[in-house]
């Protein structure tokens, strides 16, 4: 019974959060207090961490495959953000997640398998604009500090794409003579 | 704008000689015992996200290394602090990555020692295996045109540097009383300074802005506001995200051109997405009329137009207006060229602030410089006929890009110095003395580094000073108040 309840009010509470986030992003973003990650899943985080010990249901496998290629398989809290997921499992992929989940970079650009890709919550344009700096973009790019976990991502596996280099550099980077 | 710069010589021979004996007979080798495992001693110059990134992968990858970070201030964290604009401080969360590291026992801080004058980089040689030179670009391109000395005319460098605290450009009084600002150059940093001049001030005061500058833009009469390039839309450098937020600052309207985006629907159809959602941006705010009532404050970006003169006052005491020259798009795209078209205009304005660029300085003559490109030549970090030398940042590559550009590319450094010390081209089996011997030269010159808890002293007062008028900090911006609260 609980369990049912605790379903429902996640899913409202993600409901809201999707509606107040097309709010939100018509306004300046949303700012950071010190030391503290914001990240797009934040209500709905702050809530599922209220209800108590977490059971298996609760939790989904997410694979990442590194830049070097190697395959990290952790577990993740429903309601988290994928950034969440790398911070709190200390993950080793270099330099993730550098603004902290505040859409101010995109070091967190996770590249997904098409049929999971297709089901996420729809872009906004704020992630859109600082995903569309990230190096190696792709047609299933995303900026994992974006995406929360849901049920039907058990088991996903998503890829650190190769550099994380921003586009706002001229094109003079680099220009060291021979 | 001259490029050279001025330090006091430092007397290199003595100096040495003082520092290899001082290190031979006190205990700065003492912990360093011969069955130990390999502790080599890394210097970085320049306590800025290079600095620090540069620092971070070296000591994750190596567990012996010892990372000592040189930086001219007292206080860390470079353009982070200094260069990134006070209403965006998302964006200096970076600023918790590089507290961890500097807090970790093999990381040392040494502020308030500026390298080249106070210790040169021949000495840091000596005192470590390696010395990375990661001190960015505290120079500007200068416009080459007459005029451009005047007073009013600054560069974005300095008036950045001003709104956040520089200690060198606390006192720049910019002339905000003329009702036109003009600032040359398309990038993001043009746009910062266009929206600091016009955001309402309801906004700026909850930010860490320096209350001076703060006080001067309370008094400003800038309400327009001409951001000026040499090409067209579809060649300007800012980005979407910045654009947007011009786009919606309360109290403001844009006043593009409809004409400048005539015929470029067609033209963006199949270019890459972010081109051509920054163009359709600019193109709706062009040719959308602003619903409801006209906003006070305005600004334009005027495109094909390239700067030949700053025009004087009658009394030639200060900049009064700007000479600008016609141009038309040779070639398209991002290399499309500018050429004159011998058409010129003129703007009056009270303000103008170019921002064409930051510029590296050479640090030490002993240290290889390209004055052509302003950096250090290096092949991936490693600088060219210096062996133990190595740089990162924008001193290494040219002073463009955000923060995640430093980063990748400090990682990069970082890996090469980790490469040439298992390989064995950075010989590190001699143990060097490192810092201990740093201190010995600093105290006998007379210079007191702050060490990261002096600047944590000046981070504590900041921020409480800042609680006490609703701002994140209230930024210390002279040297001595800092060394002051650096040494209680």
């Amino acid at each position: 019974m609980t369990a049912a309840i605790t379903q429902r009010c996640l899913l409202l509470s993600q409901s809201l959060l999707l509606r107040s986030r097309s709010m939100i992003s018509k306004q300046t973003p949303l700012r950071t207090l010190r030391g503290q990650r914001h990240t797009a899943c934040g209500f709905s985080r702050a809530f599922s961490s209220s209800t108590g010990a977490l059971r298996s249901e609760d939790k989904v496998t997410v694979h990442f495959i590194n830049r070097d290629g190697e395959k990290i398989t952790t577990e993740g809290k429903i309601g988290d953000s994928l950034l969440d997921v790398v911070v709190d499992k200390n993950l080793d992929i270099d330099g993730f997640g550098a603004c902290e989940g505040t859409l101010a970079c995109s070091t967190c650009h996770l590249i997904f398998d098409e049929n999971i890709f297709k089901q996420l919550d729809p872009i906004t344009d704020e992630e859109m604009d600082m995903l569309d700096l990230a190096y190696g973009l792709t047609e299933t790019s995303r900026l994992g500090c974006q995406i929360c976990l849901s049920k039907s991502m058990n088991g996903m596996t998503v890829s650190v794409p190769e550099g994380v280099a921003d586009v706002r550099q001229a094109a003079d980077m680099g220009l060291t003579p021979s | 704008m001259s490029t050279c710069i001025l330090r006091a010589p430092v007397s290199k021979g003595f100096s040495l000689q003082f520092a290899t004996t001082f290190a031979k007979t006190t205990s700065c080798y003492g912990k360093l015992g011969s069955t130990a495992a390999p502790q080599p001693q890394v210097c970085i110059v320049g306590g800025g996200p290079a600095g620090f990134y540069t620092a971070q992968h070296l000591l994750k990858s190596h567990k012996g290394v010892q990372v000592d970070v040189f930086e001219k201030l007292p206080v860390p964290f470079g353009l982070v602090r200094f260069g990134v604009a006070p209403d965006h401080p998302e964006v200096k969360n970076v600023i918790n990555t590089f507290t961890q590291t500097a807090r970790q026992d093999r990381c040392g801080f040494y502020g308030n020692v500026t390298v080249g004058s106070d210790v040169t980089v021949e000495e840091l040689k000596q005192a470590y295996h390696a010395v990375i030179l990661s001190y960015g670009a505290e120079g500007s391109r200068s416009l080459g045109i007459p005029g451009e000395d005047l007073s009013g005319v600054h560069s974005a460098k300095d008036f950045v540097g001003w709104y956040n605290g520089v200690p060198g450009n606390k006192d720049l009084k910019p002339d905000l009383s003329a009702e036109m600002a003009v600032i040359l150059g398309q990038g993001n940093v043009a746009l910062d300074v266009a929206r600091i001049l016009l955001s309402p001030l309801e906004l700026l005061k909850k930010t860490d802005i320096t209350a001076g500058s703060l006080e001067a833009i309370a008094g400003s009469r800038v309400r327009r506001v001409l951001i000026v390039g040499r090409r067209g839309p579809l060649q300007v450098a800012c980005t979407i995200k910045e654009l947007r937020e011009m786009i919606n600052l309360p109290g403001t309207q844009p006043a593009l051109d409809p004409r400048d985006f005539q015929g470029l629907r067609e033209a963006v159809q199949d270019i890459p997405r972010p081109r051509k959602r920054l163009t359709e941006l600019l193109m709706k705010a062009a040719l959308e009329k602003a619903a409801g009532k006209e906003a006070e404050r305005e600004w334009s970006l005027r495109f094909l137009r390239s700067p030949t003169h700053i025009l004087p006052s009658p009394d030639r005491s200060r900049a009064a207006g700007i000479r600008l020259a016609v141009t038309r798009l040779e070639g398209s795209g991002e290399h499309a060229r500018a050429v004159l078209t011998g058409e010129v205009e003129e703007v009056e304005c009270g303000l103008i602030v170019s921002s064409i660029g930051y510029q590296s300085l050479p640090i030490d003559p002993t240290v290889p410089f390209d004055p052509r490109q302003a950096i250090i030549p290096n092949r991936m970090g490693r600088v060219q006929q210096a062996p133990g030398l190595y740089c990162s940042g924008w001193v290494k590559r040219g002073p463009t890009g955000v923060i995640a550009t430093t980063m990748n590319d400090s990682f990069d450094t970082a890996r090469s110095v980790l490469d040439d010390m298992e390989s064995g081209q950075l010989d590190t089996s001699t143990p060097r003395a490192g810092s201990c011997a740093m201190h010995a030269l600093l105290k006998q010159r007379g210079v007191t580094p702050v060490s990261f808890a002096g600047w944590e002293k000046i981070d504590a007062v900041e921020t409480a000073r800042g609680r006490e008028v609703g701002k994140p900090r209230e930024k210390l911006v002279d040297v001595r108040d800092m060394l002051k609260v650096a040494s209680l």
